[in-house]
C-alpha cells in the first residue's frame, strides 16, 4: 500500500517540477491488474461453484437411498434403522409444522415491533431499542435450546399446557390436538423457540422496508385525517408488500434449517401417532443432529442426507422466492420512489 | 368541512365512524407496543438466565482444566475453548481473503455480467442456507474420505459460513465509494487493481472489518456444522487431524446430559459464548459507527 501512495506522490512532485510538461508516463506492469481480476474472479466462481457442489455431493450421498425409495420416501412415515425401513414423513411433517407455528407467533409480532420502531417510537429510543431486537438475532442458537428445555420447558408445561389440556379433554378436535404428556417438549415448544429466534429476522427487514416508504406518501395520508393505524395499514404496507412477504421467508428460511434450538426440544421421536402439539416428535434437522454421526454407511446414511437434500432444496426455494420479492422492491425504491 | 356545512344529522351519523377508527387506532398502536414488549421480554429473560446460572459456574478451573467425567468434582473446559478459538479463528482466516475477493469482484467487476448476477443471488441463498447442511456437506467430501472426523473438517466447515458473510458486506461497502474517487484514481494512471487495493478497498476498510466480525460472531455459536466434522473431544488436543473439541458440541453434549455438573459446565460454557458474541457484535457496531 505505500509503495502506491508514494506513487501517486511521485506522480504529483514529477507535474510541480517540470512545469506545464506533461510527467513521463509511468508503465505498470499489466501483470497485476490481470492476477488481481483472476483472483476475485476466482473466488466468486468459487461462491457459485460452493452451491453446485453441495447439492452434486448430498445427491451422490442420497443415492442409495433415492433408488431405493424413490419420492414415496417423501410421505412414508416408517424410520426403523433395525429393519432398515425408511421414510422421511415424520422429519418432514415435524419441520413444517414448527416453522407454521413460527411463523404463526413471529409475524404478528414482528409487524407489531416494526410498526413501533418506524411510527410510535421517540426518536431517542429507536436507535438503542433497533439495536436490542438485532443483538437477539446475534444471539447463538444453542442459547436458544438450551434455555428452552431447561428453563422455558418445565413453565411451558406448568403453566400453558397442564390447563389447557385440563380445559379442552373431551373436546373433539382440540382435545386431541392438546392430548400427551405435558412435559413441555414437542411440537409447541420448539414451535414457540423458533418463533422467538426468528422474531428479530423478520422485524428488522420489516422495518427497513417501511422505512423505504417516501414521506411524502405518508404525510399526504395524515393530512387527510388518517390514523397512524390506517397509514400503516393502507399506505405503508401495500406500498412494502413485497418486501414485508420477503422479509416473512427469510425468516421461515431460518426456522427450516434452525437445528440446535429445535434439537433440544423437539424430543426425538420418530412416530407420528398423534396430531397432538405437546407429543415429542422430531425435525430434518434434529434427526440428522441426533442420527447422523452413529449411523452405520449404509442406506441408514444415505437416507439421512436424502432428508438433508430435501430440506436444502425446500430452504433454497423459500430463500430464492424471499430474495426475488425483496430485489423487486429495491428495484421500485430507485426507480419510482417519488 | 364547514364549507360544506353538513346538516347536523350528517354529522351525528359520522361521529359513531369517528370514534371507531380512534378505537381501532388505539387498540392497534396497545398491540403495537405490547409485540416490543413481547420481543423485549424473551431478550432479556434469556440474557437473565444465561447470565444468572453462567456466572455461578465461573472460576478459574474452567480455563485449566479439561472436561470432567460425569459426576466427578471440578474440571473445566479448556480443552472446548482452546479447539473453538482455534477452529473459529482459523475459519475466519480461510474464509475472510476468500468472501473479500469475491466481493470485490461483485462490486467491481461483475456490476453486469452474468457471472456477478448469480453468484450474488447464489450468495444471499447461501447466506442463510441451513448450517447442518453444510456440516453434511464437508462429511461427505472430507471426512468420509479421510475416514476421521478432524479439526480441519471443521474449519472447513466454519469457513463456508464465513465466506457468504463477507462477501455479502465487502460488496455493500465497496458500492457505499463515490465513484468519483475511482475516477480520480484512475485519471492518476494507476491501474485496476491498485486503484481497488489502495483507494476502494481502503476507503471501505472499516466495513469489511465490521463484516469480518460479524462472520466470526455468527462462527462462535455454530454448533450444527461441528456435530460431524469435528465431532467432540475429551481430552485437551492441538492436532488439527483428530477430533476436536470445541464449546458448542460440548455444551450440546453436557445440557442434554443428566448429570448436574455437566449441566452445570454447559451453562458456562453458554455464559462464555453468549459474551463472546455479544461483545463482538457490540464492537463491530462500534468500530462501523466510528469511521462512518
Amino acid at each position: 500500500m505505500a509503495a502506491t501512495m508514494q506513487a501517486a506522490e511521485t506522480l504529483s512532485n514529477d507535474k510541480t517540477m517540470n512545469g506545464d510538461r506533461p510527467p513521463p508516463a509511468r508503465r505498470f506492469s499489466p501483470l497485476g491488474d490481470l492476477v488481481f481480476a483472476g483472483l476475485a474472479r476466482g473466488a466468486a466462481i468459487l461462491t457459485l461453484g460452493l452451491l453446485v457442489a453441495i447439492i452434486i455431493s448430498l445427491f451422490i450421498g442420497a443415492w442409495p437411498s433415492i433408488q431405493a425409495y424413490g419420492p414415496t420416501f417423501l410421505w412414508t412415515a416408517q424410520w426403523d434403522p433395525v429393519q432398515e425401513k425408511f421414510g422421511g414423513l415424520v422429519m418432514i411433517y415435524g419441520t413444517l409444522m414448527t416453522s407454521a407455528i413460527a411463523l404463526a407467533i413471529a409475524v404478528p409480532v414482528s409487524f407489531g415491533i416494526a410498526l413501533f420502531l418506524t411510527e410510535l417510537s421517540p426518536r431517542w429510543l429507536k436507535r438503542p431499542l433497533g439495536t436490542a431486537i438485532e443483538l437477539l438475532a446475534a444471539i447463538p442458537s444453542i442459547v436458544y435450546g438450551m434455555w428452552g428445555l431447561l428453563i422455558f420447558a418445565p413453565i411451558l408445561a406448568t403453566y400453558v399446557q397442564q390447563p389447557l389440556q385440563k380445559a379442552f379433554s373431551g373436546v373433539p378436535l382440540l382435545g386431541a390436538l392438546v392430548s400427551g404428556a405435558p412435559v413441555g417438549i414437542g411440537i409447541l415448544s420448539a414451535g414457540i423457540i423458533l418463533a422467538i429466534m426468528i422474531i428479530p429476522f423478520i422485524a428488522a427487514v420489516m422495518r427497513d422496508v417501511f422505512e423505504v416508504t417516501p414521506a411524502l406518501l405518508k404525510e399526504s395520508a395524515y393530512g387527510l385525517g388518517a390514523t397512524t393505524w390506517e397509514v400503516v395499514w393502507r399506505v405503508v404496507l401495500p406500498y412494502t408488500k413485497t418486501g414485508v412477504i420477503g422479509g416473512i421467508m427469510l425468516g421461515l428460511g431460518r426456522a427450516l434449517g434452525e437445528t440446535m434450538a429445535v434439537t433440544f426440544v423437539i424430543g426425538n421421536f420418530n412416530q407420528l401417532e398423534s396430531l397432538s402439539l405437546f407429543e415429542a416428535a422430531n425435525s430434518i434437522t434434529s434427526a440428522l443432529a441426533n442420527e447422523f454421526a452413529e449411523a452405520q454407511t449404509g442406506i441408514h446414511q444415505a437416507s439421512l442426507i436424502y432428508l438433508g437434500l430435501v430440506l436444502f432444496l425446500i430452504t433454497a426455494i423459500v430463500l430464492g422466492f424471499a430474495k426475488v420479492l425483496l430485489m423487486r422492491l429495491e428495484k421500485r425504491e430507485g426507480g419510482g420512489g417519488r | 368541512m364547514s364549507a360544506v356545512l353538513p346538516t347536523p344529522g350528517a354529522e351525528d351519523r359520522r361521529l359513531p365512524l369517528h370514534r371507531r377508527r380512534k378505537l381501532v387506532n388505539a387498540v392497534a398502536l396497545v398491540l403495537s407496543l405490547a409485540a416490543m414488549a413481547f420481543g423485549l421480554f424473551w431478550l432479556v429473560w434469556i440474557l437473565f438466565e444465561t447470565i444468572h446460572l453462567g456466572v455461578t459456574g465461573l472460576s478459574l478451573q474452567l480455563f485449566t482444566e479439561s472436561t470432567p467425567a460425569p459426576n466427578v468434582e471440578g474440571g473445566g473446559l479448556a480443552n472446548a475453548i482452546v479447539g473453538s478459538l482455534i477452529m473459529v479463528f482459523a475459519a475466519t482466516a480461510l474464509g475472510t481473503p476468500v468472501g473479500v475477493f469475491a466481493g470485490i469482484y461483485l462490486a467491481e467487476y461483475g456490476q453486469r455480467g452474468w457471472l456477478g448476477s448469480v453468484t450474488r443471488f447464489i450468495n444471499d441463498i447461501l447466506l442463510s442456507a441451513p448450517s447442518i447442511v453444510i456440516g453434511l456437506f464437508i462429511y461427505a467430501v472430507v471426512v468420509a474420505r479421510v475416514k476421521s472426523f478432524s479439526g480441519y473438517a471443521g474449519i472447513l466447515a466454519l469457513a463456508l459460513i464465513v465466506i457468504p458473510v463477507v462477501v455479502r458486506t465487502t460488496e455493500n461497502m465497496l458500492q457505499l465509494i463515490p465513484t468519483a474517487l475511482r475516477e480520480a484514481a484512475f485519471a492518476l494512471g494507476a491501474p485496476k487493481w491498485i486503484v481497488i487495493r489502495s483507494v476502494t478497498l481502503k476507503a471501505a476498510m472499516a466495513g469489511v472489518v465490521t463484516g469480518v466480525l460479524l462472520a466470526l460472531a455468527r462462527i462462535a455459536g455454530e454448533t450444527a456444522p461441528l456435530l460431524f466434522t469435528a465431532l467432540s473431544n475429551q481430552f485437551f488436543s492441538w492436532n488439527l487431524a483428530e477430533p476436536m473439541a470445541n464449546l458448542p458440541v460440548t455444551i450440546y453434549k453436557f445440557a442434554m446430559s443428566p448429570f448436574s455438573n455437566w449441566q452445570q459446565l454447559a451453562w458456562a460454557g453458554v455464559f462464555l459464548i453468549t459474551l463472546g458474541v455479544l461483545v463482538l457484535n457490540i464492537l463491530a457496531r462500534v468500530f462501523f459507527r466510528k469511521r462512518h
